[in-house]
């Protein structure tokens, strides 16, 4: 490959940012409904506000995906 | 029934995911130069992400839904599909198989057919291939339609199109390498969409002992009620199970299917292709603790008048691929019911992208590079196999209203599998192992396997036979006659090979080397440490099956 060709971000770049967006507007919403009001009929275990937990574990991981993403790109 | 409503914060997650899957598809076109870019994802692969493609193809929404749909019909038997049923075979690619089909430096199955028999087993084979490939295609993206329409009140046409223009602008663009970055990405949306319904599932029955009370005492066992087959749901014995799913259609599809072994092609040398399919069978062995474990809890709430959950019925008929999506609408809120529409959806779509991907390589190197037009240039194939993925979705697209006005066509994708990749298993295996074993032989042999499969199939169905000659036994369940009828096929490709060889023409041990076993070439691995060899993993991998196994019982 020539020195300047662009050089791909792996996969784990976007799988990182997929998942932290996704994780952000889930997290987001959660807490607006929480705060402000709810966005949708309850569920059932809804009292374990599952949206906001699940939304920041997804903002955690995608936020080590990107950093590996970014780890191995600079290798 | 009322469908799962969306909320905007859902229909923002939808279109995320829609959104990222076409800017993958035009920021990786500037990667994908040659044909062998386009067909192979330019062979430069780590065997994590050839790897975790592997698994992903193979881990469509059809099968998280009719699986998890399955196991509530015939209980914890489900899990023989991810276990017995998948890695053995997937080890065995690993370990024995993909040094030849790698180090041959083919395109595609039909390829490896070539050489080591004739073009026209390849030609057999490709077209064969090309068809199932379709049908498949088509009926994911039918079921794709249906799921959207019965759960979510999507439009079916609109549904389906939109998912078929977005498969055919990202694999045309850049072919396998695209599919692949969406196999990996749907990997992560279908576990974290997904695998919160069983944790609240769990949480809400209180334990994992408690589901296994609340189910019928068959459902609840692996192994140990398989002697007779009227004590488990499968209605089966544990021959059947080895058998039929162990052997033939598990080693069928998990080593011949194009669909799955391309994916192994783009590792980027030898020793990653082969760890490809032994990394996978890691996550494979994980699939159950999202696909079983929601399919039990969806049984044990139905069984508790307590718990106001049911399933569809259609008719009085009860809808058991209901159960994954009426589990999304129990537990999940807004957002996390988008997240785990996209799962589905990119569940079906990954699976058409890479039908579609297998279909271009196929239909370009081992139908019109071997039969139409054996001159064309790389550039010129490189355009084929981009037509090839516009009329290819064009044709599933077609094949998914044939499979609208037939209601009962998703029952048929096992038989689908039992008539072209049973046999098939059965060519490879010879031929890979046995140097004697002729192209004449290969040839008659496949075609008398997939036409007894197909015979036996409309034997059944039209009750000119009875299915009690298949499966040995009084009674059985349309998944024990796959089994079985995928055994028989196997056998009598197998005999059909072995008769023919013996009386025609073989090839020469020089034609032949690096193509079957024991006229291989040295392996490039000869000098890597044995904790970092394919053979260790696989160890590693057949002791966690063997636990499994035990602790389920």
């Amino acid at each position: 490959m020539a020195p300047d060709a662009p050089k791909m971000k792996p996969i784990w770049f976007f799988v990182g940012l997929i998942l932290l967006t996704m994780g952000l507007v889930i997290l987001l919403a959660g807490l607006y409904g929480l705060w402000v009001r709810p966005l949708g009929p309850p569920k059932v275990l809804a009292s374990l506000h599952p949206e906001i937990w699940w939304g920041g574990f997804m903002v955690l991981a995608g936020t080590v995906f990107i950093l590996i993403g970014r780890k191995s790109s600079a290798e | 029934m009322q469908a799962i409503g969306l909320t905007v914060v859902d229909w923002v997650i939808i279109l995320i995911y829609f959104a990222f899957v076409l800017g993958i598809g035009i920021y990786l076109k500037r990667f994908t130069r040659s044909e062998e870019d386009f067909f192979l994802a330019g062979r430069k692969n780590s065997s994590w992400v050839a790897g975790l493609a592997f698994v992903s193809a193979n881990l469509g929404a059809l099968e998280l839904m009719g699986m998890a749909g399955n196991t509530f019909k015939y209980g914890m038997y489900v899990a023989h599909f991810y276990w017995i049923g998948a890695i053995p075979a997937m080890l065995f690619l690993g370990i024995y198989m993909m040094p030849f089909y790698y180090s041959s430096r083919i395109k595609s199955i039909p390829g490896y057919l070539k050489l080591r028999f004739d073009e026209k087993t390849r030609v057999l084979n490709g077209f064969s291939f090309a068809a199932m490939t379709l049908l498949v295609s088509g009926i994911n993206l039918y079921a794709m339609a249906l799921v959207l329409h019965t759960f979510v009140g999507w439009n079916w046409d609109v549904s389906m199109w939109a998912s078929a223009l977005t498969v055919a602008v990202y694999v045309t663009l850049s072919g396998l390498l695209s599919a692949i970055f969406t196999e990996i990405i749907q990997f992560f949306l279908i576990w974290f969409g997904l695998f919160l319904v069983s944790v609240l599932g769990l949480v809400e029955i209180g334990s994992w002992d408690e589901i296994l009370r609340r189910v019928p005492e068959g459902f609840a066992k692996l192994w140990s009620n398989s002697a007779n087959p009227a004590h488990n749901g499968m209605l089966i014995t544990w021959a059947g199970i080895v058998l039929g799913l162990g052997f033939v259609l598990s080693f069928g599809y998990w080593t011949t299917d194009f669909l799955v072994v391309q994916r192994a092609f783009s590792a980027r040398n030898l020793r990653s292709a082969r760890m490809t399919p032994i990394l996978a069978s890691f996550f494979k062995m994980a699939v159950p603790f999202l696909v079983i474990l929601s399919g039990l809890i969806a049984l044990a709430l139905t069984r508790d008048p307590h718990s106001g959950f049911h399933l569809i019925s259609d008719a009085g008929k009860v809808n058991y691929d209901s159960a994954l999506p009426m589990l999304i609408g129990r537990y999940l809120p807004p957002g996390l019911v988008g997240l785990g529409i996209t799962a589905l959806l990119a569940g079906f779509m990954a699976g058409q992208a890479g039908n579609i991907s297998a279909f271009n390589t196929v239909w370009t190197y081992d139908i019109y590079h071997s039969v139409i037009n054996r001159k064309a240039s790389p550039q010129h194939l490189l355009r084929m196999g981009r037509a090839a993925t516009v009329v290819g979705i064009l044709l599933s697209v077609g094949t998914a209203y044939w499979a609208k006005s037939m209601p009962t066509i998703m029952d048929y994708m096992q038989t689908i599998f039992s008539w072209v990749n049973a046999p098939l298993f059965a060519t490879m295996l010879l031929g890979m192992f046995i140097k004697w074993i002729t192209p004449d032989g290969a040839f008659w042999g496949l075609i008398a396997g997939m036409g007894s499969s197909i015979t036996m199939y409309l034997g059944v169905k039209f009750n000119w036979i009875s299915a009690r000659l298949i499966v040995l036994s009084g009674i059985s369940s349309d998944m024990a006659v796959n089994f079985w009828r995928a055994w028989w096929a196997w056998l009598i490709c197998a005999l059909v090979t072995i008769l023919i060889s013996r009386f025609t023409k073989r090839k020469t041990d020089e034609e032949l080397t690096g193509l079957v076993k024991g006229l291989k070439r040295k392996p490039a691995e000869a000098g890597i440490s044995w904790y970092r060899r394919p053979v260790f993993y696989a160890v590693l991998s057949l002791i966690v099956l063997i636990l499994l196994n035990i602790y389920f019982w």
